[in-house]
């Protein structure tokens, strides 16, 4: 039941715990149970809604950057990355194959924001070789949601 | 006009006494409303996965824009025969055992009419869909429809079947799991109206269009069992699992015989399949079963759901175990299935369909497809259960 509460969950995180029971054929009860469970095994680790984050002011600039890394004898990425994490500009950080090592996702309220992060914060880091920052022109597609219009098709009200 | 001659009839007898039935007045009478929500629907609400059409397109701008094979490509039939082989545990050689069809509609079509001489019967499980009956019509055959009951879950019960099973019978429609009753047969039934075809030296057609979409244990393909793959032909498609009703792309498989004798009609009548549906078709049998599986959760889901309101709503509906539908029965309210439907339509700008629509042995049923988004659903059924309040209150 675990896997089929998660699938929900990860399209209406908002669905309440009787809804659940109803499509799944069981109890509320069992299916309050099972998501305390994965809550306290932090296998649900938040839940948030997707909104259109152009709406925020912090969140109108959104820029991807590459960042080269030296890594270090100890500890390898993981320290500079650790750090990097902390800042909260960064709203997601990936380590990388390929041709560069780190992607750093930046948000912020204009392109000054984003620029000065990365030129007094980001590429003056100790181990940080170079970067390369891309902003975000349009979106098309946010977490597995589709974001322009599709057309609806009409279709026969009923049918045999 | 000269002499006493009364005008010659322009439409063939067996044609103009096909019945035309009330059903068409209620489905007129849904088309012309507004802001219904539909549980009428027999097709899936999703639309076809993309990777599929995307495939469609694709063979196109390659310009596959030719005829085929009569029996369609070989590329299609050897990934239908891979597919019933790993997934029915069925074995057919895709050169001769296998012919892609205009949906399952014109497979029905070509396996009466080469099977059937006029006069002969058929037998089949009714309430049924629709087509049933008229095809055997129109082939000059005589439909005999057994009726399934709720206390048997609507599947076919042998000693019916023995009944009515007479000298000229000569050959026996299943579907299941079932349009409109989502029944299924379990494994002791299914064995013995296997046995009851052998002894009676039957031909079978078992159409299992709905057959993915099922949600809990139920017996293998009839096909399987004992001395039936030579009496059988399968009959499938691609219209219910994969969403792709308007591709009209089916199939059947059974004993090159039967197969190549529904290959003439089909060679003269609909010469192939179109290619781009048959290249959209075999794309989903290569890589499009995880959008299936995802589907029939999804229906699974509203399947619990839908049953659960029916019978708090205060009809007794069974929980099918398969197809995308629910057959509540409707008789507490007094109703017949055409009065029910009309005026839940009227009332509360519901459409369901009533029983009789799958012959008169759902009288005293309405179907609903759970085809629908959750969202409907719930509503729909909302409505349905102010409906059946106001009635008691009337
Ligand atoms: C039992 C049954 N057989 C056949 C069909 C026709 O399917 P196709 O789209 O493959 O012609 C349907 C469609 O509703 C059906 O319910």
């Amino acid at each position: 039941m675990k896997q089929e509460i998660l699938r929900i969950l990860t399209e209406d995180a908002h669905i309440s715990a009787a809804r659940i029971a109803e499509r799944l054929d069981t109890t509320e009860k069992k299916v309050e149970k099972v998501i305390k469970q994965l809550e306290k095994d932090n296998v649900i680790i938040g839940y948030k809604a997707i909104i259109d984050e152009s709406i925020l002011p912090e969140n109108a600039v959104k820029a991807i950057i590459e960042v080269k890394v030296r890594p270090e004898r100890e500890g390898g990425f993981d320290k500079l990355a650790k750090r990097l994490s902390k800042f909260p500009e960064v709203s997601s950080l990936y380590l990388m194959s390929g041709g560069y090592d780190l992607q750093v996702v930046v948000k912020g309220e204009n392109l000054q924001d984003v620029a000065s992060f990365v030129s007094s914060k980001l590429s003056t880091m100790d181990g940080v070789i170079s970067t390369a920052t891309h902003f975000l022109l349009k979106k098309y597609k946010e977490s597995g949601k589709i974001l322009h219009e599709e057309e609806v098709n009409e279709r026969l009200k009923i049918t045999p | 006009m000269k002499g006493s001659k009364s005008p010659r009839k322009r439409v063939a007898e067996h044609i103009s006494s096909l019945p035309k039935s009330g059903i068409r007045d209620f489905f007129e009478l849904v088309n012309t409303m507004e802001d219904v929500i539909s549980l009428g629907i027999g097709e899936p609400d999703f639309i076809t996965p993309w990777r599929i059409r995307e495939n469609a397109v694709y063979s196109l701008e390659k310009g596959y824009t030719s005829y085929t094979s009569n029996l369609g490509l070989l590329s299609l039939r050897k990934e239908i025969c891979k597919y019933l082989k790993s997934d029915f545990g069925l074995s057919y050689a895709p050169e001769k055992e296998c012919i892609v069809t205009v949906g399952v509609s014109e497979a029905l079509d070509l396996a009466i009419r080469a099977i059937i001489n006029p006069g002969e019967e058929v037998i089949y499980n009714e309430p049924c869909y629709v087509s049933y009956p008229c095809e055997i019509k129109m082939a000059h055959g005589i439909p005999v429809p057994v009726k399934t009951r709720e206390e048997h879950q609507f599947a076919i019960f042998p000693n019916d079947l023995r009944k009515a099973i007479t000298p000229k019978t000569k050959l026996l429609m299943l579907n299941f799991p079932c349009n409109p009753t989502g029944a299924v047969l379990d494994d002791k039934t299914a064995a013995e109206i296997a046995e009851i075809a052998v002894e009676n030296d039957l031909l079978v057609i078992t159409d299992e269009i709905y057959s993915e979409l099922s949600y809990e244990k139920h017996a293998p393909s009839i096909a399987s069992y004992p001395g039936m793959k030579e009496r059988t032909l399968f009959l499938h498609g691609f219209s219910k699992a994969f969403a792709m009703t308007g591709f009209r792309i089916g199939y059947a498989c059974g004993p090159a015989d039967l197969i190549d004798a529904m290959m003439k009609i089909h060679q003269y009548s609909m010469l192939c399949a179109p290619i781009t549906a048959q290249k959209a078709a075999e794309e989903a049998l290569k890589h499009g079963k995880k959008d299936m599986a995802k589907m029939r959760e999804e229906y699974r889901e509203r399947r619990n759901v839908i049953v659960k309101k029916l019978n708090e709503a205060g009809l007794k509906c069974l929980m099918p175990k398969g197809a995308f539908y629910v057959f509540p029965n409707i008789t507490s309210t007094g109703l017949t299935s055409m009065e029910f439907a009309t005026r839940l339509l009227r009332e509360q700008k519901v459409a369901v369909v009533p029983g009789t629509a799958f012959g008169p042995s759902g009288e005293g049923y309405v179907r609903a497809a759970y085809a629908a988004s959750m969202e409907n659903i719930i509503e729909a059924t909302e409505k349905i259960s102010l409906f059946v309040k106001s009635l008691k209150q009337a």
